[in-house]
């Protein structure tokens, strides 16, 4: 993995909560210089190898999660990171944020249960070529109320036959199609995920299993 | 001025957590005849005189207040005298 002069911005909604988790980390452990953007400015989409959606709230999530963040302004200069197919992650509201703006397929409906899902759970690898090392299980924490990932029947199949399936639940906490956790773009180089890997870490969080999956995810994408 | 109801429902294929919820409740309240719920959103709008109000309204459901990934919608337009 080429770290050097790579640069990462993370965009801050109204309500984003783990945006100074994720910019620590990338910067911490990954060595990555990492910038906060403000929702309400536009950047320059020359400017960052990587855009971070990250987790919490955004806008309220009136509406449906991550509906309006969609229309921001931090947004259009994503869009336009995006065209140079450059990479972007987005973690938990991130990914809903990514879904409701079809940057990623489908959509993320209330858990099945209802409940809201605080707890590490069990992910493996999905089918994406380049995590065909992670052989293991890895414990990362889930929090949320709308993780249970919906897309309809083409578009599944297409997920699983381009291979665009980044991480699945071992054991399913929400009801997601397949037990789908995590999901790629045509390209690839879009990532979203409701599993916090960024929480999981630092050492000093008592687990490390995320260090794991954000290294894979960065070695891939950048 | 026209007043507009949106009418959001969830598709058929997607499952609705809430409704189910509260099909159970309704069963436990010994409601046996009840055979489904689904839970949508009634959203009104308030629109000043526009040409292609009609166009607007589909716009706005298309831009942001629906998703049609999981949702379907229908709408009214109602003229409002000022």
């Amino acid at each position: 993995m080429s770290m050097k002069n790579i640069k990462a911005g993370v965009i801050t909604f109204p309500g984003s909560n783990c945006d100074r988790d994720i910019q620590f980390i990338l910067e911490r452990f990954f060595h990555i210089p990492t910038k906060i953007l403000w929702h309400h400015n536009t950047f320059n989409e020359n400017e960052y190898d990587l855009l971070v959606l990250p987790g919490g709230f955004s806008y309220g999530d009136y509406l449906r999660c991550g509906a309006i963040a969609r229309f921001s302004k931090a947004m259009q200069s994503l869009f336009d990171h995006v065209k140079k197919d450059k990479p972007v992650i987005g973690i938990c509201n991130g990914f809903q944020i990514l879904c409701e703006a079809k940057l990623l397929p489908g959509a993320l409906i209330r858990n099945i249960n209802l409940l809201h899902l605080a707890k590490d759970v069990p992910l493996i690898k999905g089918n994406a070529e380049f995590f065909k090392d992670l052989n293991s299980v890895y414990h990362i924490p889930v929090s949320h109320s709308e993780g249970n990932y919906r897309v309809d029947e083409e578009t599944l199949k297409e997920l699983i036959d381009e291979q665009r399936i980044a991480f699945y639940y071992k054991e399913n906490p929400n009801g997601s199609i397949h037990n789908i956790a995590g999901v790629l773009s045509k390209n690839k180089k879009i990532l979203g995920m409701m599993p916090h890997p960024e929480r999981a870490t630092d050492p000093i969080n008592g687990k490390t299993d995320g260090y794991i999956i954000l290294k894979a995810i960065l070695d891939h994408l950048l | 001025m026209y007043e507009v109801k949106v009418y959001i429902t969830q598709k058929e294929s997607v499952l609705d957590p809430q409704g189910q919820a509260v099909l159970h409740a309704l069963h436990e309240m010994n409601y046996p005849q009840v055979k489904n719920v689904r839970i949508g959103k009634y959203i009104q709008l308030w629109i000043d005189k526009d040409e292609n109000i009609e166009k607007t309204v589909k716009e706005i459901c298309d831009k942001l207040l629906v998703n049609d990934v999981i949702e379907v919608y229908k709408y009214e337009i109602i003229p409002i005298k000022e």
